[in-house]
């Protein structure tokens, strides 16, 4: 029997340093058992690596930045829609998600399918919200407390302490020491990604973290715990290995049935001296490093593909424990006139 | 032979991470009509700037929101914000769609008043009523919304020589949850303020207790606020109820509902961030509704909204005057429209488009008024096309504030025009003269002598 | 004011400096105006072509073409005067 081919438009493609998780989830949908595949790429800059990356991208489009809003950005998947004719799009940004979550009634009009969170999963969730989001989920998370003036720092300082996580809305965080360096943290942040800045209190422990695919109604299809390995100096994991923690996949099933989880996810832990698991943020969608969980036998890619055309598919209860992903880096030689290509038409 | 459109010379050097913007088509198209008007006409008609109100929007806008709350809740009245825009043309248009009026002043009281809204249907907020004040609007039957205790004593004494019984609420201020919290008006929920306010109200026996008003902020991005400080005033509602048996006539929930612009500092647009009036309706109304009131008992729900009612039935359209290069080479663009006329600026990115067809082409601008100060900044980065002296722009979403608190600086303020909903187009304010802001000054008869000789 | 004579400008207004390694997007007029400075032409001869060619009066045009030189040359485009 021949598999269906579904046109299938990623974002995310800079594979760079700090990497988007573009690349890593079209690896997946390709090496999907279910399905083949057309891959079409969605690009916010010219130097993404995955627009020059022909054996995985076949087509690479630019989109408006989400700032522009959610009408430049439909005005634009529909120009695309109506020369490729998508079936999904699986959008991998925080910062767009809210856009792609107000435009899916109006894309699935147009035949295009998605699987996001809610908004109240996607508000909830959010780094500003996590203290009240724990509470009401009975899950550990650090004191947090959104400021949006630096002079609250002060305020704040004896009740979290120092060092002192700064983080921002959608992206960015740091560990400041003194006051002094909260407030240019703070500053940057601001300035960056808008208000307000989130003050969190600073947990010592070792980082684990866990990705995996909500169906919606509670029942979790995928879920691989990892432990960095190795840690870039910002913060990015080059390597790590899947693990067998019981108390993380625990939490991971507590979450998923508490909220409804509808989409990917990352959860972000943090196991604290004393054994105790601390949640530190959970990414609302498929992390960079998801790649492992295709390799260790749960392509989350492809589940999430096949639930946002509305099948069903079969909940992975297994994975290989001890496998190790590696990241590295891979310089291709590109011609300018591609560059210039994409540049000039938005179009490769 | 026909000459070709002229656009400038234009080059841009790619960076490393940026963009290629010129590959997207544009992100905003030209406003080459407001309403069916073309804008050139407009300017060529009644000069540049011009202050652009839709009557068209203000009224969809206001059945909009009518349609919100009365969807969701048995008695809803709007009040006019005077404050936000009470260009008289304005507030007819809100009276006609059944608006009563909410004033702050004695100023915008006798606006109101000449207007010809019913004085009963006049609500009288704010910090600062004169005695004066208080006993006319007592008179008239108005609703006096109490600030401060000291407002609260005078009432008292004014009660004891007016004909009328003064028909009162009390602001109250309370923790919704937002930052930050405004306590600087009314009396406060949280440390017993507003109970003892209303106990000294019941017991004078003077006044009569209508209501109850709270006004939790300005731009709340947050619609559950809203239901916070509904289920704070129901819970007062029903103290009063339980001690002295008294029923509300209404619970006045204020206005700050954002509209939707976007604020600075802002990630994503407030067009797509911003609460809809069905996301305010559906939490004030579930707050009120699942309190403790009974569905014969529910007061009357007020809303003071302004600014989400007006702004997007607002324009500015300006006219390029000078493109000019700035010393680090960015590129500035001077308009005839500063922040004399749009006071706004000071917290909004607000939307600007061009009034004509353009390339794809666009650079980084800084859009700056014509004020001969520093502070005169429309836009301090902004992606335009490649823009011509007299070529226009349209500013979008002044509706609110600007009308109200512009300044006569420097400048003399432009023509205000309204486009009907046929597309006619009539002047609600005309362009101010030399003698409309000299006319009521006097010199001294020693100063009126210049030497204008040596 | 001689532009540099290795630059490559492609059809659609793309414009690499191989000398440095910048990119540069150029409009059409700004292209018209780089070819003739290729070609040698002198500031009076691009003035009288353009605005033969455009809707655009000579004192409007000279001032963008001065403001567009000055970019050319902020961006080392320009060849310094020997």
């Amino acid at each position: 029997m021949s598999r269906p081919i579904y046109t299938i438009a990623v974002t995310g493609l800079n594979a760079i340093d700090s990497p988007g998780p573009g690349v890593a989830v079209i690896r997946g949908l390709r090496e999907a058992a279910s399905f083949d595949v057309r891959i079409i790429g969605l690009a916010y800059e010219s130097l993404e690596p995955g627009i020059y990356m022909h054996d995985l991208v076949d087509i690479t489009y630019l989109i408006p930045y989400p700032t522009a809003g959610a009408d430049a950005l439909l005005e634009r998947l529909l120009y695309i829609n109506s020369h490729e004719k998508l079936d999904i799009i699986i959008p991998n940004f925080d910062a767009e998600l809210y856009s792609f979550m107000k435009l899916e009634a109006k894309l699935r009009d147009s035949g295009i399918h998605m699987f996001l969170p809610t908004f109240q999963q996607f508000e909830e969730r959010h780094k500003v919200n996590l203290s009240t989001f724990g509470k009401k989920y009975g899950i550990d998370v650090p004191e947090g407390i959104a400021v949006s003036d630096s002079s609250e720092i002060h305020k704040h300082a004896d009740k979290l302490d120092f060092p002192m996580m700064i983080k921002g809305k959608w992206y960015d965080a740091y560990v400041a020491y003194n006051i002094e360096q909260a407030r240019t943290y703070f500053n940057k942040i601001a300035a960056k990604w808008g208000l307000p800045v989130i003050l969190q209190k600073f947990v010592h422990g070792t980082e684990y973290n866990v990705t995996g695919l909500g169906d919606g109604e509670g029942n979790v299809i995928a879920a691989v715990p990892m432990r960095k390995q190795f840690i870039t100096d910002k913060g990015k994991a080059w390597a790590g290995i899947s693990i067998d923690d019981k108390k993380l996949l625990e939490l991971t099933t507590r979450f998923v049935s508490a909220t409804k989880w509808r989409g990917g996810f990352e959860l972000e832990m943090m196991k604290s001296g004393d054994g105790k698991y601390f949640l530190m943020e959970i990414n609302p969608r498929i992390p960079a490093w998801v790649y492992l969980a295709v390799g260790v036998g749960q392509n989350i890619p492809e589940a999430l593909a096949l639930l946002a055309l509305g099948q069903k598919p079969e909940p992975y209860k297994t994975f290989d424990v001890g496998k190790l992903f590696i990241r590295y880096s891979w310089d291709m030689i590109v011609d300018r006139s591609e560059f210039e290509n994409f540049s000039v038409k938005g179009e490769l | 032979m026909e000459k070709k459109h002229y656009e400038r010379p234009h080059i841009v050097r790619l960076d490393a991470g940026m963009p290629g913007k010129s590959g997207l088509r544009s992100e905003l198209p030209p406003t080459t009509h407001i309403d069916g008007v073309a804008v050139a006409e407009l300017i060529e008609k009644y000069g540049s700037p011009l202050f652009v109100l839709s009557e068209k929007t203000i009224r969809n806008t206001y059945q909009k929101a009518y349609k919100a709350f009365s969807t969701r809740y048995p008695k809803v009245q709007f009040a006019w914000s005077y404050k936000t825009n009470y260009l008289s043309a304005v507030c007819n248009i809100f009276h006609q769609e059944g608006s009563w009026a909410e004033v702050v002043s004695g100023f915008e009281y006798e606006k109101a008043i000449a207007s010809g809204v019913d004085p009963k249907k006049i609500i009288f907020n704010g910090p600062a009523k004169t005695r004066e004040e208080l006993v006319l609007a007592t008179e008239n039957g108005s609703l006096i919304h109490i600030d401060h205790l000291d407002e609260l004593y005078m009432l008292v004494e004014v009660a004891e020589s007016t004909s009328q019984k003064p028909r009162v609420a009390i602001r109250v201020n309370m923790d919704t949850g937002i930052y930050p919290m405004w306590d600087r008006f009314g009396f406060n929920y949280e440390n017993g303020q507003a109970w003892d306010a209303l106990n000294k109200i019941m017991h004078s026996g003077k006044l009569e207790l209508m209501g109850l008003h709270t006004h939790i902020g300005t731009f709340i991005m947050s619609a559950n606020a809203y239901a916070v400080a509904a289920s704070k005033l129901a819970e007062l509602a029903r103290s009063l109820q339980q001690k002295f048996n008294h029923q509300l006539k209404y619970i006045d929930l204020g206005g700050g509902f954002a509209s939707k612009n976007t604020l600075k500092g802002s990630y994503l647009p407030g067009s797509d961030t911003n609460p809809t009036f069905n996301e305010y309706a559906e939490a004030i109304s579930s707050a009120l509704i699942n309190s403790h009131f009974t569905p014969g008992e529910l007061p009357l729900l007020i809303l003071e909204t302004g600014r989400a009612l007006i702004d997007e039935s607002g324009y500015i359209l300006s006219t390029v005057i000078a493109n000019k290069r700035m010393s680090g080479g960015r590129r500035a663009t001077i308009i005839d429209a500063g922040v004399n006329l749009l006071f706004t600026s000071f917290w909004y990115q607000h939307q600007v488009t061009v009034a004509q067809g353009t390339s794809q082409y666009r650079e980084d601008t800084s859009l700056y008024g014509p004020l001969c100060m520093n502070i005169d900044c429309i836009r301090e980065s902004i992606n335009l096309p490649l823009l011509n002296v007299n070529d226009h722009v349209v500013i979008h979403k002044t509706g609110a504030y600007n009308l109200t608190q512009w300044m006569q600086f420097i400048h003399l303020r432009p023509n205000v025009v309204l486009i009907d909903e046929k597309g006619e187009v009539h002047i609600v304010r005309e362009k101010e003269k030399l003698t409309d802001v000299s006319g009521s000054e006097l010199i001294p008869e020693h100063l009126v002598k210049i030497n204008q000789n040596s | 004011m001689k532009i540099n004579h290795n630059l490559a400008v492609s059809e659609s207004g793309f414009l690499f400096n191989p000398g440095t390694g910048e990119s540069f997007t150029v409009n059409p007029i700004g292209a018209e105006i780089i070819a003739m400075l290729r070609n040698g032409k002198s500031r009076t001869e691009i003035i009288d072509s353009i605005t033969q060619l455009y809707q655009v009066d000579r004192n409007s045009f000279e001032k963008d073409l001065q403001d567009f030189n000055g970019i050319l040359k902020t961006y080392n485009l320009l060849e310094k005067d020997e």
